[in-house]
């Protein structure tokens, strides 16, 4: 039996009002989600700076994933559509830079969605598990 | 150098199940600052607070991290600790290893594994936290009731009962809502109409309410304790101030073919009405979309019977803007479209009808007065059947998979009526479970089959079809395992409820959260069921969820109580995690007052010392903490890296991606 020994590391930031709390909601019903993922609360997803993306991928990070509220939802009105557009912009700079368009996501979950975070994150792992490993913009300086 | 401590709660076997919390204590002794760290079976309890404020003393804690359950849970208890031993609230750092480790995975390794990372980070995190203080702003003593049904009349009522003023928004003409529609109220058969006019004008009469009926909420600004809402109040072509509600142009209207909505269409209004002879305001309103004199400019009747002069054509939309210090929704519910159903031929037969229109065919104020009448012919239907669950617990995309709460009691509740009005009918009811939990439910339940004689079959309906004058039902008895065809002359159809379709364009104004079926979420499900998530918004009745009339007043007065909470306070300690921009790097470009929702950003100029020792002048960004909500979007669009959010620093983020990836 060949077993993938490959534990990617996933770095997903998620808003506190809706995809922090549907988390939570996740982990109160008890739906599994690989344990690669972990996650950095933000108060909105407009509060993720693309620097924190790039500087993830140059520590290592296999994927990284962004979740807020449903569009038209997030508790300060607008960050959502902030988010959306200066993430697809550097996503698609990422991927012109070799980190593959798959590594890299938005989503959006409510605070009632755990099932749907559980998933997502199943998903998600699953895809950068089958990428593999990123090196493309990892800084060796910084492995010791 | 921070010196910080680490807490590692056990959370009884919730954490301790799948993560060793020893281990994790044990681990973090090793990380850089850390002086001190222990594991304790609750940290939140009142022992495990002490062991926290006791090690702060001893150990000159300069920052804590508490490895626990999420912060949306207590990271308020841990700061309140932390605060009473004099140290900064902003201080703490919760590491989530229970909603986002131990209960998502199952073996102790990889529990435990991920707990040290996860506590690891908030170390990380914590080295570069800074004491923060927080401002205040005065509350508006004043809240805003969005819906004027039984629930938001009875918040209404409440907070206004504890002497603060309160307004209630409305869209129908008057206040009242499905209540007023309902016969009879289970499971003490008292009177709908008896016990709620009575507290309508209350409402009315309550110097502390005013009722902004035939309105909507057009748009929300602010934050707790100082929101500023928008009200349209639609033009109703009749001058509330002058309108006695005397009713004489309702008689006298031309336009008799004005479906009436009060009764779901079984009859007919003018086109200038007033809703029921007990509406709240009682004042009239013409219908634009059927006044004569409105879309051809001939007739005005109305205008020549009215002694009071209140009829004015020429009416606008007119806009008002109100403060509040608080909000509560009472949207409430309405049952589902029956168009998808077509099973049931609701769209092809008159007597196939909804339970809340047999509950106006019941009602003495109904278009049949009271009696019980086919609505095809007028006759005494002598066979009906009662259809339950007719889109709820239905996980089709056309149904709602959750249960509608309410459907059996009320049905329960016909069924018995017409027994006892009429004893040579023959009642059956089709159910896929009875459920009657609930104080006297029960009883009631057993009653209509006991004492009643209604036929309880259980088992669903397949088809109905029109025949002649008779419905034939076609359903399965899933006890006797039987096929049974009843020729039905009435059949009515209990139809799913689902909240008001205002209630989403509502959430995405108040920035409250909904669930996947579009009701209300509540701040937490069990320990703050009356609160949205966002603070300053409080839920009331069946917009949060179906609910039955005893539940949505409990509910209804349990947000009041939490408004009144608010309101008594003179001020709001602001949020202390707002932007804020270095002048130094600051070069005054505007991008980030382009996005601040809130206004909060303005520029000033300012003087600078330049290393030649002369001054320079420059305009810099300046952040109004009061109204800064802390979203961030600022800093990240500012170019030079002079925005910046406290508790959610740049560094701080960084550092934490970093303790992730090591
Ligand atoms: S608060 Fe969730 S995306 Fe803005």
């Amino acid at each position: 039996m060949q077993v993938n020994e490959f534990k990617p590391k996933i770095v997903a930031f998620c808003c506190n009002w809706c995809s922090y709390a549907g988390a939570d909601l996740a982990g109160t019903n008890r739906l599994n989600y690989p344990a690669d993922v972990k996650i950095i609360r933000v108060p909105c997803s407009c509060r993720v700076n693309p620097l924190f993306v790039l500087r993830a991928f140059q520590r290592g990070a296999d994927g990284v994933i962004i979740c807020g509220c449903h569009p038209g939802d997030c508790h300060y009105t607008t960050g959502n559509y902030y988010a959306r557009r200066r993430m697809t912009l550097l996503f698609s700079m990422l991927d012109y830079l070799g980190i593959e368009k798959e590594r890299t996501r938005v989503e959006w979950v409510s605070a009632a969605e755990g099932a749907k975070f559980a998933a997502t994150m199943n998903d998600f792992v699953a895809t950068v598990t089958k990428l593999g490993e990123n090196k493309r913009l990892e800084d060796l300086r910084c492995k010791k | 150098m921070q010196r910080i401590g680490v807490f590692v709660c056990h959370c009884g076997t919730n954490i301790a199940g799948t993560v060793d919390v020893k281990a994790v204590a044990e681990a973090m002794k090793y990380e850089n600052g850390v002086v001190f760290s222990t594991d304790y079976q609750y940290m939140c309890s009142e022992a495990g607070q002490n062991i926290i404020k006791d090690a702060i003393k001893e150990h000159k804690l300069t920052g804590i991290v508490v490895c626990s359950c999420s912060p949306r849970m207590h990271e308020a208890t841990f700061r309140k600790a932390a605060q009473s031993v004099g140290l900064n609230p902003y201080m703490v750092e919760i590491a989530n290893i229970r909603e986002q480790c131990s209960w998502i995975h199952k073996d102790m390794a990889t529990g435990t594994e991920k707990a040290i990372i996860l506590a690891r980070t908030a170390v990380a995190k914590v080295h570069l936290n800074a004491p923060l203080t927080s401002g205040e702003t005065p509350v508006v003593k004043r809240a805003l009731v969005i819906g004027g049904g039984i629930a938001g009349i009875q918040t209404a009522l409440d907070i206004a009962d504890a002497g603060f003023p309160v307004d209630i928004v409305e869209k129908l003409p008057t206040i009242g809502g499905k209540m007023s529609q309902i016969d009879k109220t289970f499971p003490t058969l008292d009177c709908a109409a008896c016990i709620l006019t009575p507290k309508m004008v209350d409402a009315a009469q309550n110097e502390n309410i005013k009722i902004y009926s035939y309105s909507e909420v057009s748009g929300v600004k602010g934050f707790v304790g100082n929101f500023e809402v928008t009200i349209k109040r639609k033009a109703r072509f009749v001058d509330e101030t002058k309108c006695t509600g005397c009713g004489l142009c309702t008689e006298k209207c031309p336009q008799k073919r004005v479906p009436n909505e009060f009764n779901l269409g079984m009859d007919q209004r003018r086109a200038i009405y007033i809703p029921f002879a007990q509406a709240v305001p009682k004042i009239a309103t013409i219908d634009a979309d059927y006044c004569t004199m409105l879309k051809t400019g001939k007739c005005g009747v109305c205008s020549k019977v009215c002694t009071a002069g209140a009829i004015d054509y020429t009416q606008k939309d007119e806009f008002i803007t109100e403060k509040y210090g608080a909000i509560v929704v009472a949207t409430g519910f309405n049952p589902i479209k029956l168009d998808k159903y077509d099973e049931y031929a609701y769209s092809q037969s008159k007597d196939v009808i909804t339970s809340l229109e047999f509950e106006r065919l019941t009602n003495a104020a109904g278009p049949t007065a009271g009696k019980l009448l086919r609505p095809s012919d007028g006759k005494h239907p002598h066979k009906i059947v009662f259809v339950q669950c007719v889109g709820s617990r239905d996980t089709r995309e056309c149904g709602k998979s959750y249960c509608s709460k309410i459907c059996c009691m009320y049905t329960a509740k016909h069924a018995m009526l017409t027994r006892e009005k009429y004893p040579d009918t023959e009642v059956y009811v089709f159910y896929i479970d009875v459920r009657t939990p609930g104080k006297n439910f029960d009883e009631f339940y057993r009653r209509a089959v006991e004492e009643y004689g209604v036929h309880y079959i259980k088992g669903m309906v397949g088809k109905v079809i029109p025949e002649g004058d008779k419905l034939i039902v076609r359903a399965s008895d899933l006890i006797s395992n039987e096929q049974l065809t009843i020729d039905a002359d009435l059949v009515v159809l209990a139809a799913a409820i689902e909240p008001d379709k205002t209630a989403r364009p509502l959430a995405t104004m108040l920035t409250a959260s909904m669930d996947t079926n579009d009701f209300f979420t509540e701040a937490h499900p069990k320990l703050r069921p009356v609160e949205s998530p966002t603070a300053g918004i409080f839920l009331s009745g069946a917009c949060q969820g179906p609910k039955d009339i005893p539940e949505t007043v409990a509910q209804a007065s349990a947000a009041a109580a939490k408004v009144i909470g608010l309101l008594v306070k003179d001020k709001m300690k602001n949020n202390a995690c707002v932007a804020h921009s270095d002048e130094n790097m600051c070069n005054g470009c505007s991008n980030c007052a382009k996005v601040c929702a809130y206004n909060a950003i303005s520029y000033v100029d300012k003087e600078f010392r330049m290393p030649d020792r002369t001054t320079r002048v420059r305009r810099v960004a300046v952040v109004n903490d009061a109204v800064c909500q802390g979203c961030g979007a600022c800093t990240v669009t500012c170019p030079s890296g002079a925005m910046d959010l406290k508790g959610f620093s740049n560094k701080q983020i960084m550092a934490e991606v970093d303790a992730i990836c090591k």
